[in-house]
C-alpha cells in the first residue's frame, strides 16, 4: 500500500526554487546529492584498489624473487611482508569491494531505479561518506607509524593481535582496528539509507516485485551486514580494550579465550562475503537481461535464492575454524550447513545461465564482464566444496588452495562484476560512451592473466604450501624448483594483468571528458534510471516517474520494440 | 531541503520511524553479541560471582528507576508532540535528558568508588565485561542525550515534531539494554 | 591424485586423498556440465539479424525442469559429499586409537620443541628427549601428540600426513597419527604468528624401528644413561627397573 504525500505532486525541482549553482566545495566535497556521494565512494574505492594492488605486486614479487629488492619498494622484510598481506586483504574487502559495490552503485542507482529524487536521509548519507573517508585516513596512518602497519592478517586473531609484545606493531595494530571499526559505523549509517529508501520511496505503482534485482540485492546485503556486524563491533571494542586497556577478553593467561574472537569474527565474516556477493550478482542480472533482450528467468526464484543464501549464511561460519580447537562434533554440523549452502547459490547461477536461453545475445563490453563473472565464479563456488568438507579441509586449511578459492569468488565480485557495472552505467553517469575496442582489450587482458595467477595457486596449495609466508626456501619440500616456477608464473601473470589496467584507466579518464556523447538510453533498457538525462541533474527528473510494470519486460510478443520501459504507460 | 524521497511512504510507515527501527536492529546485535559473550563466560567462570559481589546493587536499582522514569517523560513528550505542543514536548525531552544526566552522575560515583577499591578494567574477566558493557551503554546514553537536545531545540519551534517520537523510540531501547544489564551485572551474584 | 604433489605417509592420508578425489569427480562433472551449457547457450543464442529473443518467464514447465532437476541433483550429491567428509573427519578427529607412544609438541614464537618420552616410554621422566625443530618418529607406531602453545596461536601442519591442528595458548590438544613410510618431511606452522612465522618450520624424520632405537639411545640425556645403566640400552625396557632410579 503506497502512501504518497502531496509533495510528490510537485516537481522534484520545487525544493530547489531560487537555488543557485553550488560552488566547487558544495558540489564536489560537501554534497548531499546521492550521485555525488556515489562518486566519492567509487573514486575512493578505486584509489584504494590501486593501493591494494600495489601491495599485491610487492608481495608477489617477493614470492617470485625472494630477497631481491622490489622495484618501487625495495627489499621486503618479513614484518613488512606480513603488513602487506594483511592490508591487501583488509583494503580489498573493506575499502574497495564494499564502498564500490554497495555504497557506490547503491547510492547512485537506488534512487534512480526506484524513481526517487535522492536518498531518504541525504545528510546522513554525506556523514556516512565522511566517516568512511576518516576510516581511510586512519588506515593509511596505520601504515606510516613507528614499527609499521599491522601484520596479523585481516582476520586479526588474538593473542597476536591483542598483545604488542607479540605483534611488535603497537600503533599499527590499534590504528588498523580503529579504521575497521569506523568503516563499520560508516556502512551501518549508509545501510539505513539504502534499506529505508528502497522500502519507502518507490515510485507510485512500483510494487515489491517490480523492483530491479540490483536494488533487492543491495538492500538484502545491507540487512545482512547490519545483522551480522553487531557481534564483531562488540568484539572489536573488546580487542581494542585488550590492546590498550589491559582487559583480558581474549588473553588465556588471565581467563580469556582467543577462540571467542574467532567466533565473533567469522559470525560476521561469513555473511560478509555474501554482503559483497549479492550486489555483484545484482549487477550481473541487470546486464545479462539487457544484452540478451530477455526477461530474467524466474525473478521470484532469484529473490528466494538471495534470501535463502542470506539466511543460511548465518549458520556456516565455523567452517573457518574446523581445526581451530572447536568441539569436533560441531564441525560436522558446519560441514552440513556449508555444503548445503551451495544449493541456493547453484540455483541462482542456473537461473542466470537459463536467462540466456532463447535470447538475442550481444557481446558488448559490459556483457563480456557479466558473462565472465558467471564463468569464473563457478570455479570459486565448486572449490569451496573442498573446504566445506571438513575431512578435506584438514589438508587445505591455511594453504594457498584457500587463497585461490576466495580469489575466484572475490575477484569476480570486486573486479569483474564491478567492471560490468562501471562499463554499463558509464554513459548514464557521464553522458558519454567508453571506447568499446579498448574496453574489450582491457577485458581479455584482465581475465586471461587472472586465471594465470590463481590456477597455479590451487596446485601449490594442494601440495602443502601454507599461507602468509614471505619465503618458501625455508621449507625443503616447498622449495622444490617446480613449485618456485609456479610462483613465478603467478607473479608474471599478475604483472601482465596490472599492465592492462592502464588501458582501463586511460579509457575511463579520456572518455569521461572526450568520449562520444551518449543519449538517455543507449542500451535500450527498461529500468527507470535510463529515463533520466545522461547524466541526471540534481533531483534526477523534473517530474518523478510512475511505474507500470516489472523491470524485465523485454521481447514482449506483439510489441514493435523489444523493450518496454517501466514508466511507459502503454 | 527535504527530498521527495523522504516524504514518501510505500510501506505505510513514516521514513524516520522506519529508520530508527533499523538502527535498533543493528544495536540489538551489537549489545546482544557483547552480552551473549558475557553470559557464556559467566557460566564458564563460577569464580566471577565473587567479583560481581562488589557491584553496588542499590546504585544500579536507583539508576534503573531513573531510566524508567526518563522513558516515561519521553512518552509524554511524544504525546505532547502528537498534539502539536512543541514547547511542551521540548520541556519533556529536557526532563528525559536530565534523567540521563542523573544516571551518568550516579554511574561516575559508582565507578570512582570501585576503581578506588582496586577494581579496575584490568582486574580480570568480570570487570572487563562490566566496564565495557556499562561503558558502551553509557556511550549510547550520551549520544541519545545529544540527539535529544538537538530534537528539542527544533521541536520548541513546533518544527519536525515527528522526530520526538523517533528519538523516544531510541531512548526506550537504551532503557531496555539497561534492563538487561542490571540483572546481569548487579543482581547475578 | 594428491600424492603426486605431496607424499602420502600416514595411515589416514589416503582417506583424505580419496575424499578429495571424490569431491573432484563430483564437482568436476558439475563444473564441466555447467560451463559447457553456459558456453553453448552463448553461442546458440548470439544475436542474429531478424531473429528476435523469446519471451520466457521461467514458469514454463518444460523449461523449469532444467532448473528443478539439477537443483534436486545438487542436493543428492551434496549429501554424498557430506557423508564422505564426516566419515573422514570422525576417523581423524573424533577417534583416538590407543597410543604406542606419546610426544609433546610445543609451539612458540618461532620454533617447535618436541618432547619424546625416551627409552622408558613415559613423558615427563628424566630420560625424555627434547629436540628443537626436529621430530623423530618410529614408522608403524600409533602416536598421540599433545599440542600446546606458549604464546600466540600456531598450527601444527604435516602435509605428508594430511595432519593439521591449531595450537591454542591455554589449551592442550591431543591428536594422533601413524606413519606408514620412512623419510624426511616438512612440519609447518599454519597460523600466522608474527614476524617469524615464515621461518617456523621443523623436520619430521620417520625412522625404521632400528634407526629409531639408535636415535633414542644416542640422544638419551647423559644423567639418565649413567643412573639407569643397563635399563636404557636395548629395545626391550623392563619398566620396573627403568623407573627404579627415578623419583
Amino acid at each position: 500500500m503506497a502512501h504518497h504525500s502531496d509533495a510528490d505532486a510537485h516537481h522534484a525541482g520545487s525544493a530547489h526554487h531560487g537555488h543557485e549553482e553550488p560552488g566547487f566545495i558544495k558540489k564536489y566535497l560537501w554534497s548531499t546529492d546521492h550521485k555525488m556521494i556515489a562518486f566519492q565512494y567509487m573514486f575512493t574505492g578505486m584509489l584504494m584498489a590501486v593501493l591494494g594492488a600495489f601491495m599485491a605486486y610487492v608481495f608477489r614479487m617477493q614470492l617470485a624473487f625472494p630477497g631481491n629488492p622490489v622495484p618501487g619498494f625495495g627489499v621486503v622484510s618479513p614484518g613488512e611482508y606480513n603488513a602487506l598481506i594483511t592490508n591487501h586483504g583488509s583494503i580489498m574487502i573493506f575499502w574497495v569491494a564494499m564502498p564500490v559495490l554497495i555504497a557506490g552503485f547503491g547510492n547512485y542507482l537506488i534512487p534512480l531505479m526506484i524513481g526517487a529524487d535522492d536518498m531518504v536521509f541525504p545528510r546522513i548519507n554525506r556523514l556516512s561518506y565522511q566517516m568512511f573517508a576518516l576510516s581511510v585516513v586512519i588506515l593509511i596512518a596505520s601504515l606510516l607509524v613507528q614499527n609499521g602497519g599491522f601484520g596479523g592478517a585481516w582476520t586479526a586473531y588474538p593473542p597476536l593481535s591483542a598483545n604488542k609484545l607479540y605483534n611488535l606493531t603497537p600503533l599499527g595494530s590499534t590504528l588498523w582496528l580503529l579504521a575497521v571499526a569506523v568503516e563499520f559505523v560508516a556502512f551501518l549509517l549508509g545501510g539505513i539509507n539504502f534499506i529505508v529508501t528502497a522500502m519507502n520511496s518507490r515510485a507510485p505503482g512500483m510494487k515489491a516485485f517490480d523492483v530491479p534485482i540490483l536494488v533487492w540485492t543491495i538492500v538484502i546485503a545491507s540487512i545482512l551486514f547490519m545483522a551480522s556486524v553487531g557481534p564483531l563491533v562488540a568484539g572489536a571494542v573488546m580487542l581494542l580494550f585488550d590492546q590498550t586497556l589491559g582487559t583480558s577478553f581474549f588473553n588465556p593467561g588471565k581467563g580469556g579465550d582467543p577462540i571467542l574472537w574467532q567466533h565473533l569474527f567469522w559470525f560476521f565474516g561469513h555473511p560478509e562475503v555474501y554482503v559483497v556477493m549479492l550486489p555483484a550478482v545484482g549487477i550481473v542480472a541487470e546486464v545479462i537481461t539487457v544484452f540478451s533482450r530477455k526477461k530474467l528467468f524466474a525473478y521470484k526464484t532469484v529473490i528466494y535464492t538471495i534470501v535463502a543464501t542470506g539466511v543460511l549464511s548465518f549458520f556456516v561460519w565455523a567452517h573457518h575454524q574446523f581445526v581451530a580447537g572447536i568441539d569436533p562434533r560441531m564441525a560436522n554440523v558446519f560441514t552440513v550447513t556449508t555444503v548445503l549452502i551451495s544449493i541456493p547459490i547453484a540455483e541462482m547461477l542456473f537461473v542466470y545461465i537459463a536467462t540466456l536461453y532463447g535470447g538475442s545475445i550481444r557481446f558488448t563490453t559490459p556483457m563480456l564482464w557479466a558473462l565472465a563473472f558467471i564463468a569464473e565464479f563457478l570455479v570459486g563456488g565448486v572449490t569451496g566444496i573442498y573446504l566445506g568438507a571438513s575431512g578435506a579441509d584438514i589438508h587445505f586449511h591455511d594453504t594457498y588452495f584457500v587463497v585461490a578459492h576466495f580469489h575466484y569468488t572475490f575477484f569476480p565480485i570486486a573486479i569483474i562484476a564491478v567492471m560490468a557495472g562501471v562499463t554499463f552505467w558509464f554513459p548514464k553517469m557521464f553522458g558519454r560512451y567508453l571506447n568499446e575496442f579498448w574496453g574489450k582489450v582491457h577485458f581479455w587482458g584482465t581475465i586471461i592473466p587472472f586465471n594465470g595467477i590463481f590456477i597455479p595457486l590451487f596446485v601449490l596449495g594442494a601440495a602443502g604450501e601454507h599461507r602468509r609466508i614471505f619465503d618458501y626456501h625455508n621449507f625443503p619440500h616447498l622449495a622444490q624448483p617446480w613449485m618456485q616456477h609456479l610462483r613465478m608464473v603467478a607473479t608474471i601473470s599478475l604483472l601482465v594483468m596490472l599492465a592492462f589496467q592502464f588501458v582501463f584507466l586511460v579509457n575511463y579518464l579520456v572518455s569521461m571528458f572526450a568520449g562520444k556523447k551518449a543519449e538517455k538510453n543507449p542500451w535500450r533498457s527498461n529500468t527507470l534510471e535510463w529515463t533520466a538525462d545522461s547524466p541526471p541533474p540534481h533531483g534526477n527528473w523534473p517530474e518523478l516517474p510512475t511505474c507500470y510494470r516489472g523491470p524485465y519486460e523485454y521481447s514482449v510478443p506483439g510489441r514493435a520494440e523489444d523493450f518496454w520501459p517501466q514508466n511507459e504507460k502503454t | 531541503m527535504k527530498t521527495i524521497a523522504t516524504t514518501r511512504s510505500a510501506m505505510g510507515i513514516p521514513t524516520g520511524r522506519l529508520a530508527v527501527w533499523w538502527v535498533l536492529v543493528s544495536e540489538i546485535v551489537i549489545f546482544g553479541g557483547l552480552l551473549a559473550c558475557y553470559v557464556m563466560n559467566r557460566i564458564a567462570h563460577v569464580e566471577w560471582a565473587e567479583q560481581a559481589a562488589h557491584t553496588n546493587t542499590w546504585a544500579g536499582a536507583f539508576n534503573t528507576l531513573i531510566l524508567l522514569s526518563s522513558s516515561l517523560s519521553a512518552v509524554l513528550a511524544h504525546q505532547a508532540a502528537e498534539k502539536g505542543d512543541g514547547a511542551k514536548a521540548a520541556r519533556l525531552l529536557y526532563t528525559t535528558c536530565l534523567g540521563g544526566l542523573i544516571f551518568l552522575i550516579v554511574k561516575s560515583f559508582e565507578w570512582t568508588h570501585e576503581i578506588r577499591e582496586g577494581f579496575t578494567i584490568q582486574s580480570g574477566g568480570f570487570w572487563s565485561y562490566y566496564y565495557t558493557a556499562a561503558g558502551l551503554h553509557a556511550f549510547h546514553v550520551i549520544a541519545g542525550m545529544l540527539v535529544m537536545l538537538a530534537v528539542a531545540s527544533t521541536a520548541k519551534k513546533n518544527q519536525e515534531l515527528h522526530r520526538v517520537e523517533n528519538v523516544g523510540i531510541y531512548w526506550h531501547f537504551v532503557d531496555l539494554v539497561w534492563i538487561f544489564l542490571f540483572p546481569l551485572l548487579y543482581i547475578a551474584k | 591424485m594428491l600424492d603426486r604433489l605431496v607424499p602420502s605417509a600416514s595411515s589416514y592420508s589416503s582417506d583424505v586423498d580419496q575424499l578429495i578425489w571424490l569431491v573432484t569427480v563430483i564437482v568436476g562433472a558439475w563444473f564441466i556440465a555447467a560451463e559447457a551449457m553456459f558456453f553453448w547457450l552463448m553461442f546458440r543464442f548470439r544475436a542474429r539479424d531478424g531473429v528476435k529473443a523469446q519471451y520466457i518467464t521461467g514458469k514454463e514447465k518444460h523449461l523449469k525442469r532444467w532448473i528443478d532437476i539439477p537443483h534436486g541433483l545438487v542436493l543428492v550429491f551434496d549429501v554424498v559429499i557430506i557423508i564422505a567428509a564426516v566419515r573422514v573427519w570422525v576417523l581423524i578427529k573424533q577417534t583416538l586409537p590407543a597410543a604406542d607412544r606419546t610426544v609433546r609438541v610445543v609451539s612458540q614464537q618461532w620454533a617447535w620443541t618436541f618432547q619424546d618420552p625416551g627409552a622408558d616410554g613415559q613423558l615427563d621422566t628424566p630420560d625424555d628427549i627434547r629436540t628443537t625443530d626436529k621430530l623423530h618418529v618410529e614408522v608403524g607406531k600409533t602416536y598421540h601428540f599433545l599440542l600446546e602453545s606458549k604464546d600466540v596461536l600456531h598450527s601444527f601442519f604435516i602435509p605428508a600426513f594430511r595432519l593439521k591442528h591449531d595450537a591454542v595458548p591455554g589449551r592442550i590438544h591431543t591428536g594422533w597419527f601413524k606413519a606408514t613410510k620412512t623419510g624426511d618431511y616438512d612440519i609447518l606452522c599454519a597460523e600466522i604468528c608474527g614476524v617469524g612465522h615464515g621461518v617456523m618450520g621443523a623436520d619430521l624424520v620417520i625412522d625404521t624401528p632400528e634407526t629409531f632405537q639408535a636415535w633414542v639411545h644416542s640422544n638419551t640425556p647423559e644423567a639418565t644413561l649413567a643412573s639407569t645403566d643397563g635399563a636404557a640400552m636395548g629395545a626391550s625396557t623392563d619398566s620396573t627397573s627403568a623407573t627404579a632410579g627415578q623419583q
